[in-house]
Protein backbone atom coordinates (compact mmCIF):
# COMPACT_ATOMS: atom_id res chain seq x y z
CA UNK A 1 0.00 0.00 0.00
CA UNK A 2 2.64 2.39 1.24
CA UNK A 3 4.35 1.63 -2.23
CA UNK A 4 1.50 1.94 -4.17
CA UNK A 5 0.92 5.71 -2.63
CA UNK A 6 4.73 6.32 -3.63
CA UNK A 7 4.59 4.92 -7.06
CA UNK A 8 1.41 7.21 -7.67
CA UNK A 9 2.89 10.44 -6.03
CA UNK A 10 6.08 10.04 -7.91
CA UNK A 11 4.06 10.03 -11.18
CA UNK A 12 1.99 12.83 -9.94
CA UNK A 13 5.35 14.33 -9.27
CA UNK A 14 6.77 14.04 -12.60
CA UNK A 15 2.89 14.96 -14.16
CA UNK A 16 2.91 18.51 -11.91
CA UNK A 17 6.44 19.15 -11.53
CA UNK A 18 7.08 20.81 -15.02
CA UNK A 19 3.63 22.55 -14.92
CA UNK A 20 4.25 25.07 -12.06
CA UNK A 21 7.55 26.30 -13.39
CA UNK A 22 5.96 27.06 -17.02
CA UNK A 23 3.00 28.67 -15.59
CA UNK A 24 4.96 30.33 -13.46
CA UNK A 25 7.27 31.59 -16.34
CA UNK A 26 4.74 32.58 -18.29
CA UNK A 27 2.54 34.83 -15.64
CA UNK A 28 5.93 36.26 -14.81
CA UNK A 29 6.05 37.28 -18.71
CA UNK A 30 2.32 38.21 -18.47
CA UNK A 31 3.48 40.36 -15.50
CA UNK A 32 6.31 41.66 -17.31
CA UNK A 33 4.29 42.67 -20.44
CA UNK A 34 1.79 44.32 -18.20
CA UNK A 35 3.96 46.07 -16.33
CA UNK A 36 5.87 47.19 -19.40
CA UNK A 37 2.46 48.41 -21.26
CA UNK A 38 1.65 50.07 -17.59
CA UNK A 39 5.04 51.56 -18.36
CA UNK A 40 4.40 52.91 -21.75
CA UNK A 41 1.12 54.47 -20.98
CA UNK A 42 2.33 56.40 -18.38
CA UNK A 43 5.58 57.35 -20.62
CA UNK A 44 2.86 58.82 -23.19
CA UNK A 45 0.83 60.58 -20.62
CA UNK A 46 4.07 62.05 -18.76
CA UNK A 47 4.70 62.93 -22.35
CA UNK A 48 1.41 64.45 -23.49
CA UNK A 49 1.45 67.10 -20.11
CA UNK A 50 4.74 67.82 -20.34
CA UNK A 51 4.50 68.94 -23.99
CA UNK A 52 1.78 71.65 -22.53
CA UNK A 53 3.59 72.82 -19.81
CA UNK A 54 6.66 75.29 -19.98
CA UNK A 55 10.05 75.39 -19.43
CA UNK A 56 10.90 77.92 -16.52
CA UNK A 57 14.28 78.32 -17.37
CA UNK A 58 14.07 78.13 -21.30
CA UNK A 59 12.63 80.97 -23.92
CA UNK A 60 9.70 78.73 -25.12
CA UNK A 61 10.40 75.77 -24.82
CA UNK A 62 7.94 73.03 -23.26
CA UNK A 63 9.15 71.09 -20.22
CA UNK A 64 8.92 67.84 -22.68
CA UNK A 65 11.28 69.53 -25.01
CA UNK A 66 13.65 70.83 -22.29
CA UNK A 67 17.04 69.26 -21.80
CA UNK A 68 17.41 71.27 -18.81
CA UNK A 69 17.84 69.99 -15.06
CA UNK A 70 14.72 71.43 -13.94
CA UNK A 71 12.55 70.70 -16.81
CA UNK A 72 13.67 67.20 -16.72
CA UNK A 73 13.09 67.00 -12.96
CA UNK A 74 9.68 68.32 -13.29
CA UNK A 75 8.57 65.88 -15.84
CA UNK A 76 9.62 63.34 -13.25
CA UNK A 77 7.11 64.84 -10.89
CA UNK A 78 4.32 64.54 -13.37
CA UNK A 79 5.16 60.97 -13.98
CA UNK A 80 5.18 60.42 -9.78
CA UNK A 81 1.55 62.49 -9.46
CA UNK A 82 0.29 60.64 -12.58
CA UNK A 83 1.84 57.34 -10.82
CA UNK A 84 0.04 58.40 -7.88
CA UNK A 85 -3.56 58.38 -9.31
CA UNK A 86 -3.66 62.31 -9.73
CA UNK A 87 -5.51 63.44 -12.95
CA UNK A 88 -3.99 65.40 -15.89
CA UNK A 89 -6.08 68.29 -14.85
CA UNK A 90 -4.80 68.07 -11.44
CA UNK A 91 -1.35 68.06 -12.46
CA UNK A 92 -1.69 70.91 -14.47
CA UNK A 93 -3.08 72.84 -11.73
CA UNK A 94 -1.17 71.67 -9.20
CA UNK A 95 2.01 73.67 -11.99
CA UNK A 96 -0.60 76.72 -12.56
CA UNK A 97 -0.30 77.21 -8.60
CA UNK A 98 2.94 77.34 -8.40
CA UNK A 99 3.76 78.95 -11.72
CA UNK A 100 0.78 80.81 -12.60
CA UNK A 101 -0.99 80.65 -15.61
CA UNK A 102 2.17 81.60 -17.86
CA UNK A 103 3.37 78.07 -17.63
CA UNK A 104 0.62 76.92 -19.90
CA UNK A 105 1.71 76.72 -23.29
CA UNK A 106 -2.00 76.95 -24.89
CA UNK A 107 -3.13 79.88 -22.20
CA UNK A 108 -7.04 79.41 -21.25
CA UNK A 109 -9.83 81.15 -23.84
CA UNK A 110 -11.07 83.54 -21.01
CA UNK A 111 -10.84 87.46 -20.43
CA UNK A 112 -7.53 89.09 -22.17
CA UNK A 113 -6.16 85.64 -23.73
CA UNK A 114 -8.88 85.40 -25.63
CA UNK A 115 -7.28 88.32 -28.26
CA UNK A 116 -4.75 85.83 -28.96
CA UNK A 117 -7.63 82.92 -30.31
CA UNK A 118 -9.70 86.21 -31.94
CA UNK A 119 -7.01 88.56 -32.90
CA UNK A 120 -5.65 85.52 -35.86
CA UNK A 121 -9.68 85.52 -37.23
CA UNK A 122 -10.14 89.08 -37.09
CA UNK A 123 -6.79 89.49 -39.15
CA UNK A 124 -7.75 86.39 -42.13
CA UNK A 125 -11.48 88.27 -42.29
CA UNK A 126 -9.71 92.23 -42.74
CA UNK A 127 -7.44 91.05 -45.01
CA UNK A 128 -9.89 88.59 -46.90
CA UNK A 129 -11.96 91.51 -47.15
CA UNK A 130 -9.01 93.45 -48.83
CA UNK A 131 -7.93 91.30 -51.09
CA UNK A 132 -11.80 90.85 -52.60
CA UNK A 133 -12.35 94.73 -53.01
CA UNK A 134 -8.89 95.05 -54.64
CA UNK A 135 -9.92 92.35 -57.08
CA UNK A 136 -12.95 93.05 -57.54
CA UNK A 137 -11.94 96.58 -58.08
CA UNK A 138 -9.37 95.20 -61.05
CA UNK A 139 -11.97 93.19 -62.74
CA UNK A 140 -14.51 95.66 -62.95
CA UNK A 141 -12.44 98.48 -63.87
CA UNK A 142 -10.43 96.55 -66.42
CA UNK A 143 -12.02 97.64 -69.85
CA UNK A 144 -12.39 101.49 -69.31
CA UNK A 145 -9.21 101.46 -67.26
CA UNK A 146 -6.54 104.00 -68.00
CA UNK A 147 -4.09 101.88 -68.91
CA UNK A 148 -6.55 99.98 -71.41
CA UNK A 149 -7.40 103.30 -73.27
CA UNK A 150 -3.56 104.25 -73.56
CA UNK A 151 -3.27 100.88 -75.45
CA UNK A 152 -5.99 101.00 -77.80
CA UNK A 153 -5.19 103.82 -78.73
CA UNK B 1 -2.86 112.10 -50.18
CA UNK B 2 -6.07 109.64 -49.25
CA UNK B 3 -6.60 110.52 -45.86
CA UNK B 4 -8.79 108.20 -45.42
CA UNK B 5 -6.73 105.25 -46.05
CA UNK B 6 -4.23 106.78 -44.33
CA UNK B 7 -6.27 107.20 -41.39
CA UNK B 8 -7.40 103.43 -41.84
CA UNK B 9 -3.66 102.26 -42.03
CA UNK B 10 -2.40 104.03 -39.05
CA UNK B 11 -5.79 102.31 -36.92
CA UNK B 12 -4.06 99.16 -37.85
CA UNK B 13 -0.27 99.51 -37.08
CA UNK B 14 -0.33 101.74 -34.30
CA UNK B 15 -2.27 99.10 -31.80
CA UNK B 16 -0.12 96.70 -33.22
CA UNK B 17 3.49 98.40 -33.04
CA UNK B 18 2.13 99.66 -29.53
CA UNK B 19 1.90 95.75 -28.23
CA UNK B 20 4.99 95.22 -29.69
CA UNK B 21 6.60 97.93 -28.19
CA UNK B 22 4.78 97.19 -25.10
CA UNK B 23 6.47 93.75 -25.14
CA UNK B 24 9.82 94.97 -25.44
CA UNK B 25 9.59 96.76 -22.57
CA UNK B 26 8.86 93.18 -20.72
CA UNK B 27 11.62 91.06 -19.29
CA UNK B 28 10.22 87.51 -20.52
CA UNK B 29 11.93 86.09 -17.93
CA UNK B 30 10.11 88.02 -15.22
CA UNK B 31 7.31 85.35 -14.05
CA UNK B 32 4.59 87.21 -11.66
CA UNK B 33 4.86 84.42 -8.64
CA UNK B 34 0.84 83.59 -7.49
CA UNK B 35 2.77 82.23 -3.96
CA UNK B 36 2.58 85.69 -1.97
CA UNK B 37 -0.10 85.47 0.21
CA UNK B 38 -0.95 81.91 -0.16
CA UNK B 39 0.32 79.53 2.50
CA UNK B 40 4.06 78.29 2.15
CA UNK B 41 4.54 74.67 0.42
CA UNK B 42 5.38 72.57 3.40
CA UNK B 43 9.05 71.15 3.80
CA UNK B 44 11.32 68.90 5.45
CA UNK B 45 14.91 69.18 4.42
CA UNK B 46 17.94 67.69 5.94
CA UNK B 47 20.83 70.30 7.07
CA UNK B 48 24.03 69.92 4.81
CA UNK B 49 26.00 73.34 6.40
CA UNK B 50 25.35 73.80 9.76
CA UNK B 51 25.87 77.42 10.13
CA UNK B 52 27.41 79.45 12.90
CA UNK B 53 27.45 80.29 16.31
CA UNK B 54 24.00 80.43 17.75
CA UNK B 55 22.50 80.26 14.14
CA UNK B 56 24.15 76.50 13.52
CA UNK B 57 21.65 73.18 13.30
CA UNK B 58 23.48 69.72 12.95
CA UNK B 59 24.28 68.47 10.25
CA UNK B 60 21.53 65.61 9.02
CA UNK B 61 19.03 67.57 11.02
CA UNK B 62 15.66 67.64 9.73
CA UNK B 63 14.41 71.46 9.01
CA UNK B 64 10.40 71.49 9.04
CA UNK B 65 8.44 74.95 7.87
CA UNK B 66 5.89 73.44 10.16
CA UNK B 67 7.96 74.00 13.31
CA UNK B 68 8.39 77.38 12.39
CA UNK B 69 5.03 78.45 13.52
CA UNK B 70 5.15 81.88 15.09
CA UNK B 71 8.38 83.01 13.67
CA UNK B 72 9.34 84.43 10.64
CA UNK B 73 11.45 82.76 7.71
CA UNK B 74 13.60 83.24 4.83
CA UNK B 75 14.25 80.61 2.61
CA UNK B 76 17.09 81.70 0.04
CA UNK B 77 17.41 78.88 -2.46
CA UNK B 78 21.17 79.26 -3.65
CA UNK B 79 23.63 77.17 -6.02
CA UNK B 80 27.18 77.17 -5.87
CA UNK B 81 27.42 77.83 -9.75
CA UNK B 82 25.25 81.06 -9.24
CA UNK B 83 27.33 84.15 -10.04
CA UNK B 84 24.66 86.37 -8.72
CA UNK B 85 24.27 84.27 -5.32
CA UNK B 86 27.91 85.52 -4.55
CA UNK B 87 26.36 89.06 -4.63
CA UNK B 88 23.91 88.30 -1.59
CA UNK B 89 25.87 85.99 0.36
CA UNK B 90 27.89 88.48 2.92
CA UNK B 91 24.71 90.41 3.04
CA UNK B 92 22.01 87.64 3.76
CA UNK B 93 24.64 86.36 6.77
CA UNK B 94 24.91 89.29 8.18
CA UNK B 95 20.94 90.36 7.99
CA UNK B 96 20.16 86.35 9.54
CA UNK B 97 22.88 87.37 12.19
CA UNK B 98 20.97 90.77 13.05
CA UNK B 99 17.41 89.42 12.96
CA UNK B 100 18.52 85.87 14.43
CA UNK B 101 17.24 87.60 18.09
CA UNK B 102 13.95 88.42 16.88
CA UNK B 103 12.48 85.08 16.20
CA UNK B 104 13.55 84.91 12.14
CA UNK B 105 15.12 81.81 10.78
CA UNK B 106 17.24 81.83 7.83
CA UNK B 107 17.66 78.92 5.53
CA UNK B 108 19.89 78.00 2.36
CA UNK B 109 18.30 75.50 -0.03
CA UNK B 110 21.02 74.25 -2.07
CA UNK B 111 18.77 74.20 -6.01
CA UNK B 112 20.77 71.55 -8.70
CA UNK B 113 23.94 71.02 -6.78
CA UNK B 114 26.01 68.50 -5.01
CA UNK B 115 26.37 69.14 -1.31
CA UNK B 116 30.43 69.02 -2.01
CA UNK B 117 30.31 71.70 -4.60
CA UNK B 118 28.09 73.75 -1.73
CA UNK B 119 30.18 73.26 1.32
CA UNK B 120 33.27 74.17 -0.75
CA UNK B 121 31.58 77.61 -1.96
CA UNK B 122 30.66 78.05 1.52
CA UNK B 123 34.33 77.64 2.50
CA UNK B 124 35.41 79.72 -0.19
CA UNK B 125 33.09 82.74 0.74
CA UNK B 126 34.38 82.55 4.26
CA UNK B 127 31.33 81.26 5.81
CA UNK B 128 27.69 80.97 5.84
CA UNK B 129 26.31 82.21 9.07
CA UNK B 130 22.69 79.81 8.67
CA UNK B 131 22.11 76.40 7.88
CA UNK B 132 21.85 75.26 4.55
CA UNK B 133 19.46 72.09 3.55
CA UNK B 134 19.64 69.67 0.87
CA UNK B 135 16.56 69.35 -1.57
CA UNK B 136 16.64 66.01 -2.89
CA UNK B 137 15.36 66.09 -6.87
CA UNK B 138 14.25 69.44 -6.75
CA UNK B 139 10.79 69.01 -5.41
CA UNK B 140 10.93 72.12 -2.45
CA UNK B 141 12.08 74.53 -5.16
CA UNK B 142 9.15 73.14 -7.72
CA UNK B 143 6.71 73.74 -5.10
CA UNK B 144 7.87 77.19 -4.88
CA UNK B 145 7.70 77.63 -8.35
CA UNK B 146 11.48 78.50 -8.53
CA UNK B 147 12.94 79.16 -12.19
CA UNK B 148 16.46 80.23 -11.20
CA UNK B 149 18.42 81.25 -8.78
CA UNK B 150 18.53 83.31 -6.44
CA UNK B 151 15.22 83.41 -5.32
CA UNK B 152 14.10 84.67 -2.05
CA UNK B 153 11.19 83.86 -0.34
CA UNK B 154 9.53 85.63 3.20
CA UNK B 155 7.53 83.41 5.62
CA UNK B 156 5.15 84.99 7.91
CA UNK B 157 4.21 83.65 11.40
CA UNK B 158 1.37 82.01 10.08
CA UNK B 159 3.03 79.92 7.55
CA UNK B 160 1.93 82.15 4.29
CA UNK B 161 4.63 83.46 1.36
CA UNK B 162 4.90 87.12 2.43
CA UNK B 163 7.24 88.10 -0.27
CA UNK B 164 9.06 86.48 -3.32
CA UNK B 165 12.61 88.06 -4.15
CA UNK B 166 13.90 87.65 -7.46
CA UNK B 167 17.95 87.76 -8.00
CA UNK B 168 20.34 89.02 -5.55
CA UNK B 169 19.05 90.62 -2.49
CA UNK B 170 20.16 93.71 -0.51
CA UNK B 171 20.61 93.61 3.76
CA UNK B 172 18.56 96.90 3.22
CA UNK B 173 15.78 95.77 1.66
CA UNK B 174 15.65 92.12 3.89
CA UNK B 175 15.90 94.24 6.71
CA UNK B 176 12.96 96.86 5.33
CA UNK B 177 10.77 93.63 4.47
CA UNK B 178 11.60 91.95 7.89
CA UNK B 179 11.02 95.12 9.89
CA UNK B 180 7.77 95.35 8.57
CA UNK B 181 6.59 91.87 8.48
CA UNK B 182 7.52 91.94 12.49
CA UNK B 183 5.74 95.25 12.82
CA UNK B 184 2.49 93.50 11.26
CA UNK B 185 3.13 90.52 13.12
CA UNK B 186 3.11 92.55 17.11
CA UNK B 187 -0.21 93.00 18.23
Amino acid sequence: MRRQVLIVAAMFACVIAPVPATAQRDTGRVARRIETAADSVLEARTTALASELRCPVCQGNSIQDSPSELAQQMRDLIRDQLRAGRTPDEVRAYFVDKYGEWILLTPKATGFNLVVYLAPLAFILIGGAIVWRTVRRWTTAAPGSPADRTSSR
Amino acid sequence: MNWKRATITAGFLVPVIGLLAFGLTRDPKEIDSPLPGKPAPGFALPVFSPGEGKLALAVGDTVRLAEHKGGVVVLNFWASWCLQCRDEHVELSKTARAFYDRGVRFYGVLYNDQESYGLKWIEEMGGQAYPSLLDPRTRTAIDYGLYGVPETFLVTPDGRVAYKHIGPISERLLSQKLDSLLRAGTP
